[in-house]
Parts: C-alpha cells; structure tokens; sequence
C-alpha cells in the first residue's frame, strides 16, 4: 500500500518521513546541547557588519532578481538566445509551429 | 435495471451533458442571485464528479464502455456519435472534474469584485464540458469539435481581465496559433477519413495501413496536440496565457492543456499503436522525436523559468518544464513499444507518464492558486516587490512550501513517484538523458526556493503591514489540492493501482480497446 515497485527497485514514503522524523529528533537533541547564553533585547541580537552600519530590515530584503545572479550571468549566453527567440510575436509563435513541422515531417518521412 | 445501473449506463452522456446545460443556465441564474449563481456552479461540477466515479467505477474493472448517441443500426454509421471510454479516458475525466471542481470553489471569493461573472462562470462549465466530451469520445471529428470549443472557451477565460491590456493579447496570441492548429487537425482528420472511410478511433486502427498520408496525418496530429499541450519551441502561447488569464481559470486552462497531451497519447498509442508496434523502426523514430523535444522542454522551462520576476509567468515556465517530462514518458513509451525485450521499461514509462499528468495539474495547479491569493491580497504579481508575506499569510505559505516540494520532485510528494518512474524508465535507453532530467529538476526546487525567499521570508514590508490571509474559499480550495498532493505522495501504489496502471495498460492493450469496442457496434449502448 505505501511502497511504490518501480521495475527495479521500489520508494517507500513511510521509511523516508521514518528517517526524516529520526533525523530531526537527533537534531533536537544535539540543538539541546547548546549553551544557552542568548539574551534577548541585548546587543547580542545586533548583526555585526564589520563596523558598517546597519541599514533598516525593509531595504537588506533580497529582491528577486539578485537571487542566482552569479548563474545567470555566467549563462548569459544561453539567455542571449533564449530571449531572441522569445520575442513575443504571434507570427514567430506560428513560424515555430512550422519548422516544428517540417522537421518531424522529414524525420518521419526519411523511416 | 436498478437506478445506479441507470446512471452509470448514461454517465457518459451526462458527464458532458451537466456542465453543458448547467453552461447555458447559468446566466438565468445569475438574474436571480450571486449566491445561488456560486452555488449551482459548485453543485453541477459536484454532480458531474459523481458520474465520473460512477462511471470509473464500472471502466476501471470491467474495461471500457461505449455509449451511442444516434442510431443504434451499424449499417448507417454517418448518422451516430460514440462516446468509448476506456482507463485512459476516465482517468483524465477524473484529472479534468477535481481541477474544474477547486477552480470553481476558489473563484467564489476570488472573483467576487469583478463584473460580468455570469459569463465568467458560462465559460467556465463550457470549458469543462469540452475538456470531458474531448477525452470521453470515441470518434475523431468529435474531437476536433471538442478541441475547438476548448480554444475559444480558453480564449475567452484569458482575455477575462479584458482591463489589462496584456490579456488581450495573450488571448490573441493564444486564439492565432490554435485556429492554426485546429487547421492542421481537421486536415488531418479528412486525410485519415479519404483514405478509410471512418472517424472512429477504433476503427481507424484497426484499419490504419501506415500510408504517406497517414504519416502526414500523424505528423499534424502529434505537432498541433503538442503545440497545445506546450511542448518546445512552440510554447510560447503558454506563459503569456497562463500568466494573464485569472488564476482560478488558469487551473481550468490547465486541464484543457492536459486534454491535449490526452490526444497526444491517443494517437501514439491508439490510432497508431497496432503500426508502431509491426513496424518498430517507426515508433523509434517518432519516439525519439519526441523524447529530444520532451527533454528540450525541460531544459528550456526550466532555464527560462529561472530569470522570470512575475510570479505567475515562472510557475508558467515551470508548467513547460513539467509537460516536457510527461513527454519523456511517451517518447520512451514509443522508442521500447515495439521491443519484446523491453516490455517492462515501456509499461513503466507509461505509468510515470500517465501518473504525472495528475501530478503535474495538481502540483502546478496549487503553485497557481498561490500565486492568486499572493495577488488578491497585495495586488501584486512581481517577485522584486514582495517581501515577508508569510508572517500576514500564514496558511499560503504553507501551501506553496507543499506545492514548491511537489512540483520540485521532491519526496515524499507526489512529483517524486511519477518522476522516479520516468527517470528509471529514460535511464534504461539513455543515462544521460534521465540524468539531465534530473538536474533540471534540482533547478526548479531551486527556482521555487527563490520565489519562496522573495515573495514569503525577509522582514514585513511596510507597504504589505494591512495584508491579510485569503478568505476562506481560497484556503478550501488550496487545501483540497495540497490535501491530494500529499496523500498521493504518501500512498502513490493505491494511485498507480488504481487510476494510473488502468490507464497505461488501456494504451498499451491497443488491440483489446479496438476488439472491445467494434464488437459492441452492432450491440447498442
């Protein structure tokens, strides 16, 4: 009922949240020998920026578009291609639809 | 005959004829009151689910079932209809009727500032009744008509928001390569019909002699049905519709999609199955074609998916990379169909197939679903301007983490089952393959942790301080979706089963659907 036989091997979701479950309390446990010095309302709960100040929580919220910018520009290159195709015209959709067609009418009309 | 027998003798009928009369009642109905107008929207979909499980209650084990609309005399074939509803066809009914069913429920709150809801709701059960009547008929002019009223019922739902420029033109673009498309299918139709004289399914294939013009006919039927359903370079209709229609009509939009991949099973598998299967180099050839365009799919849904800042438009680009894996299912369905030696490979990869199509609509579905509460709140739809949303919206956050780890593959979800069952199956013809589909999808788990950093965690911005979590409608709806993603990640042996297994074996059992069904010819319903 809960393992799934997929040919040559199987996925059991019960043994997966078993291990995850286990993994956590193990977690719990480790976080439990901590020391437990926190203070809050002190200057422990200040970030230190090297001697910078800090800038107010609304303006240091990671916006979209900065996330994964390092991947994105070292595959600039791929996005420079991917953004000439899509250009959003309906003519462009359609001449797609085409070329589509006439490649597989080739491959199909070769075998 | 007792009256359940009764009903399930005529569901078939009645699955399209409910959310077809319940289409052109609704505008009466508005005249009396919204509510009631909500209500009979809701208890028609209900009731149109009811047939559905009635009637999968007898197909499921006792193989299809054919309804005759029309004469009963087989010697006058031109003056009936045949609705054949076989695993494959009650399984997508099933897909069809939940997503229409939480669009419905969803809209209730969603939609109730905007005007000229009688319209919206008339299209909304006339998308529906085309989704069904496509997927429960037997008869391949009948699925052009299906197919047509689809579009413009799709059109029309995307061009709702008719005050944002936008979704016009969406709707135009998605109204200009459909028209084409169904061009194309009706030349392919009357190809196949010159040739044998027949428009139905069955009996198509059981005649189907593998001709120029067949080869023609199949070639417009797999390109436009996969131009439908997405597949790459040509599903750029996609985002712009997906990303400009309502959301609650997107999920329904959807469904219509996954009819389209429906039909693209059906003619690999059906209509030309008994040929794939005697001349194997054809079924390679087509099967290879498409697992290069299925995984071509992922990669550039994926990639694409990963630069978007509108919300709706990424989980658009990550519904691309989705139907790209159904298509790695099909293809090696096709490229092992006709080998002996590698009947369980193509049986696994048809189940991984079939399995994600509910999957993905549900998986994709729910982000949707998220992606509108985000938006009826804040009004909202750029990720560059979101921020701290879940501590205003408590219940969203939790259903987009479960729909982030669905769409992501990620266990226990239920992604994670259809995807293990494609990756096995692709990894057998080709490693590399499985392993590129992989990683694409540990980019959209990515992707989703991106949207999900930008749009949930960080501080509460000052602009969102009043926003407040979505009525309750919205909540039921999300949840009814995130409820079967995880019972369906946690018990996906009593889905594949069920529904799923039924399905892929009525594919790949081609000759018992033709046997079953053109016997039944002469014997009425």
């Amino acid at each position: 009922m809960f393992t799934l036989e997929t040919g040559s091997g199987f996925w059991s979701p019960i043994i997966w949240i078993s291990v995850i479950v286990i993994a956590f309390l193990i977690m719990y446990i480790l976080r439990g020998f901590g020391k437990k010095e926190y203070k809050e309302e002190t200057e422990q709960v200040k970030s230190f920026l090297s001697g910078n100040p800090e800038y107010e929580k609304e303006e240091m919220h990671i916006k979209g578009s900065n996330i994964y910018w390092g991947f994105t520009e070292s595959l600039k290159w791929v996005y420079n291609i991917l953004r000439k195709i899509h250009t959003g015209n309906a003519s462009d959709y359609v001449l797609w639809f085409v070329v589509v067609m006439a490649v597989v009418f080739i491959f199909v009309g070769l075998m | 005959m007792n009256i359940l027998n009764l009903l399930i003798q005529h569901s078939p009928a009645l699955i399209v004829a409910v959310p077809l009369f319940g289409a052109f009642l609704t505008p009466l109905i508005s005249r009396v009151n919204e509510k009631v107008r909500n209500i009979f929207a809701i208890f028609v979909l209900a009731l149109t689910g009811v047939f559905v499980l009635l009637l999968s209650s007898d197909v499921i084990p006792n193989g299809p079932r054919v309804y005759i609309f029309g004469a009963k005399d087989h010697t006058i074939p031109v003056l009936r209809i045949l609705f054949e509803v076989d695993g494959m066809s009650i399984f997508m009914a099933i897909v069809s009727v939940i997503l229409a069913l939480v669009a419905v429920i969803y809209s209730w709150s969603f939609m109730k500032e905007n005007s000229g809801l009688d319209k919206y709701y008339t299209l909304l059960l006339l998308l529906t009744a085309s989704m069904l009547g496509l997927e429960l008929t037997g008869d391949i002019f009948n699925f052009f008509v299906f197919l047509e009223i689809t579009c413009i019922s799709s059109c029309a739902l995307i061009a709702f928001w008719v005050h944002e420029g936008e979704a016009v033109e969406a709707a135009f673009k998605y109204i200009v390569v459909s028209a084409i498309g169904a061009l194309f299918v009706l030349f392919a139709i009357a190809l196949l019909y010159g040739q044998y004289d027949a428009l139905n399914i069955a009996t198509l294939a059981s005649v189907i002699q593998y001709t120029f013009l067949d080869k023609i006919a199949l070639v417009l039927l797999v390109v436009v049905l996969g131009m439908k359903a997405g597949l790459v370079p040509m599903h750029m209709w996609l985002p712009d519709s997906y990303g400009r229609a309502p959301p609650s009509a997107t999920i329904i939009i959807i469904g219509a999609t996954q009819a389209s991949l429906y039909g693209v099973f059906r003619v690999c598998f059906t209509l030309y199955g008994g040929i794939f299967r005697d001349m194997t180099l054809s079924s390679v050839s087509v099967g290879w074609i498409i697992v290069i365009l299925g995984l071509i799919t992922v990669l550039v849904g994926v990639i694409m998916a990963l630069i978007q800042i509108d919300f709706r438009r990424l989980i658009a680009y990550s519904a691309v990379a989705e139907i790209g894996y159904i298509f790695l299912g099909i293809g090696v369905g096709l490229v092992v169909l006709g080998d002996p030696t590698m009947l369980d490979v193509g049986k696994t990869a048809m189940q991984g197939g079939v399995f994600h199509i509910i999957n993905d609509a549900l998986d994709v579905s729910l982000l949707f679903l998220v992606a509108g509460a985000v938006y009826y709140a804040t009004k909202e739809n750029s990720l560059n301007r979101m921020g701290g949303l879940a501590r205003n919206m408590k219940y969203t956050t939790v259903f987009f983490l479960i729909g982030l780890l669905a769409v992501a593959g990620m266990p226990p979800m239920n992604g994670f089952a259809s995807k293990l069952l494609i990756y096995e199956s692709v990894y057998r013809i080709n490693p590399i393959l499985s392993i590129i589909a992989i990683l694409c999808s540990i980019l959209l788990l990515a992707i989703f942790v991106k949207v999900f950093h930008s749009a949930f965690l960080g501080p509460k911005l000052p602009r969102f301080k009043d926003v407040k979590e979505v009525p309750k409608s919205m909540l039921l709806a999300m949840g009814v979706i995130a409820s079967l993603i995880i019972i369906f990640g946690i018990f996906p042996q009593i889905v594949l089963s069920n529904i799923v297994q039924p399905a892929a074996d009525s594919l790949l059992n081609y000759g018992d659907y033709i046997r079953q069904i053109v016997s039944s010819f002469s014997g009425g319903m």
